[in-house]
């Protein structure tokens, strides 16, 4: 994890499900395979309705037409982001495309969990409604040591909240290399 | 301590733990299938070496579910990786595709199997893990990463969660299911109303529950964002297990100064067959509300849905009438499938009462109920309205974004299919 994150925003709502993160259908591809695996940032959010896409206008598609990349590197969600599966290919599709960091109200477990166990993103909690402030575009610095997230477009800042224990285990780089650093594991 | 606190501290080696507490486990059992199982099996060997051998081969359960009858490369390809695995671990607990071993959807094969057993820690690359709290044991779905790690250490770090108690009380009504009592939960609490939690169902009406029903509670755990289900063990849960094992097991109760995050009370007398509502399984009504609802499509299966009594019930409904729309039945295990062609109601077998229906019948596997490589059966590819007996109703979940999905239980979906729109099972009862 990087200790400051640029980027463009990218706006969803309350209870982005891994469905819509990473539709079932695409759970086939190699995760190993450098060149197989840009079809999960090729299909990453695909599953979102478009209305609801980029948010507050919608119908922004996250990856454009023929990339596997997204120009946007900061998601902003709402509630419970990442509900339904267990599949670590929603983290894993959102790294592929590029972004570095979500920033939500609240996480469903599995995919919180996946996001620091396996260190593909770094999930940051607030208590604003980033939602109804941040827009789809907007240029945003995230300080990943401070939790402090600034809004350029806007001119604003937000204190987000601590990532508490786990913080250790995602600056290690993920569960293998804290377990090696700790001691549990041989290197 | 809670019944879930109290497995967490016998398998971290501690007298006592505290909802907060982050501890290492010893792992009693690690399952994966066709979706997870490749990326789980390829981190491993990217952290542990192309030689490296499992923990504990015995604890491992390796079962192909998820894409097993499609023509999609990609998917066969993932059946041969475990395949290949398997064979070069020398695995004892594989059930390989095409041949008699093969079982269907891992979380009723578990309990079939025998893999489920009270006091044990059981983890899983698949969120409805969490179904196996149904026999008293600590069971949670994790990823590709936290399940290599258990491959090869056999030990996982897990946050002790606090305990929500869901209390039922009263006899079940003729026309009500368990189903129909956790969608009533979640409606009540919402899809984050248990995150990070664990939730303790009991009363009267849990205690007088098959093992089936029970596993419908903890089943659908994971959609309040529950972190594991539990059933305190009776002599139901023990008569199951033991026919199915002979590895020795221990059964924990709630202590009685236990605490709890909240108490939860339902007099099951007053809960109405329920159905959500798209496009999320916290969007609650009765059936009494939504009767009359357009559909295009029913679905019984899944490990929610797919189990032998969801069968029958949908068979009660069903027997000597028609379906009015496309009504699609997925078996979950090969066993639940032998048992629909031998078991009966009434004169008929189940088999034959789905046939003289109309219902089309497919292979057991978990299907349409997420939707799948297109050429999956029962798949929602067009705007299709379906009433579905599964576990979830995201945008997309059975397919297309455009389809819509009610989740509700077998009597349900199977009152519904014979009428095309939403229909309450309590005219069929009464």
């Amino acid at each position: 994890m990087e200790a400051i994150i640029t980027g463009r925003a990218f706006v969803l709502g309350n209870d982005i499900d891994t469905d819509q993160i990473i539709p079932a259908a695409h759970l086939v591809y190699k995760l190993d395979d450098p060149d197989e695996k840009k079809n999960y940032g090729k299909y990453a959010f695909s599953g979102v309705p478009i209305e609801q896409s980029g948010l507050p206008q919608g119908n922004i598609p996250f990856i454009r037409e023929g990339n596997w990349q997204s120009e946007y590197t900061i998601v902003i969600g709402g509630k419970n982001f990442g509900c339904g599966s267990s599949r670590e290919h929603a983290p894993f599709a959102l790294q592929v495309a590029g972004i570095r960091a979500v920033i939500a109200e609240s996480y469903a477990r599995i995919f919180y969990r996946n996001s620091i166990d396996g260190a593909f993103i770094a999930p940051f909690e607030t208590t604003h409604a980033l939602v109804k402030e941040v827009r789809t575009g907007d240029d945003l610095e995230l300080d990943t040591t401070k939790g402090i997230l600034k809004n350029r477009t806007q001119g604003k800042e937000y204190q987000l909240s601590p990532l508490g224990d786990v913080e250790h285990i995602l600056r290690s780089g993920g569960i293998f290399e804290y377990a090696r650093q700790s001691g549990m594991l041989k290197r | 301590m809670t019944i879930t606190e109290k497995i967490l501290a016998q398998h971290s080696g501690r007298t006592s733990v505290s909802p907060g507490d982050n501890v290492w486990i010893d792992v009693d059992v690690l399952m994966t299938h066709d979706v997870c199982g490749p990326g789980t099996f390829g981190i491993f060997k990217r952290e542990f070496g192309q030689d490296a051998k499992v923990w504990d081969k015995e604890k491992l359960v390796v079962i192909p579910d998820h894409y097993i009858f499609t023509k999609d490369m990609h998917a066969n390809r993932n059946i041969q990786i475990l395949r290949d695995f398997a064979k070069e671990q020398d695995l004892p607990h594989y059930f390989d595709v095409g041949t008699d071993r093969y079982k269907g959807v891992c979380h009723v094969a578990m309990p079939e199997e025998g893999f489920t057993r009270p006091g044990e820690v059981l983890f899983g690359t698949d969120s409805h893990t969490c179904t196996a709290g149904a026999f008293g044991e600590f069971a949670t779905g994790i990823g590709n990463t936290d399940a290599a790690f258990v491959l090869g250490t056999g030990k996982l770090w897990v946050k002790v969660p606090e305990t929500m108690k869901f209390i039922f009380d009263g006899e079940m009504p003729k026309y009500l299911m368990a189903k129909d009592l956790i969608l009533a939960v979640i409606g009540r609490i919402g899809v984050d109303g248990a995150t990070y939690r664990a939730m303790d169902f009991c009363g009267t009406t849990v205690d007088a529950m098959t093992m089936e029903d029970r596993m419908t509670l903890c089943n659908m755990v994971i959609e309040a964002g529950g972190k594991n289900g539990i059933c305190a063990p009776d002599k139901t849960t023990t008569d199951y297990v033991r026919a199915r094992t002979n590895k020795q097991f221990e059964c924990f109760y709630n202590d009685d100064d236990a605490k709890y995050h909240s108490v939860h009370r339902f007099n099951v007398r007053e809960i109405e067959p329920t159905v959500a509502k798209p496009h999320s399984p916290d969007n609650k009504a009765a059936v009494s509300e939504v009767a009359g609802t357009r559909l295009d499509r029913a679905y019984i299966g899944s490990c929610t849905g797919g189990k032998i009594s969801d069968f029958i019930a949908a068979a009660e409904v069903m027997y000597g009438e028609k379906v009015k729309i496309d009504t699609f039945i997925v078996p979950a295990t090969t066993e639940v499938a032998k048992q629909i062609r031998t078991l009966k109601v009434k004169d008929k077998t189940v088999m034959q009462i789905f046939e003289e229906a109309g219902c089309r019948i497919g292979d057991s596997s978990c299907a349409a109920c997420l939707g799948g490589p297109s050429d999956t059966f029962g798949r929602l590819n067009n705007a299709e309205v379906c009433i579905s007996s599964t576990n979830r109703n995201f945008p997309g979940r059975m397919g297309s974004k455009k389809s819509q999905v009610y989740l509700a239980s077998p009597y349900t979906v199977a009152a519904s299919a014979l009428r095309g729109v939403i229909t309450s099972p309590r005219e069929f009862f009464e």
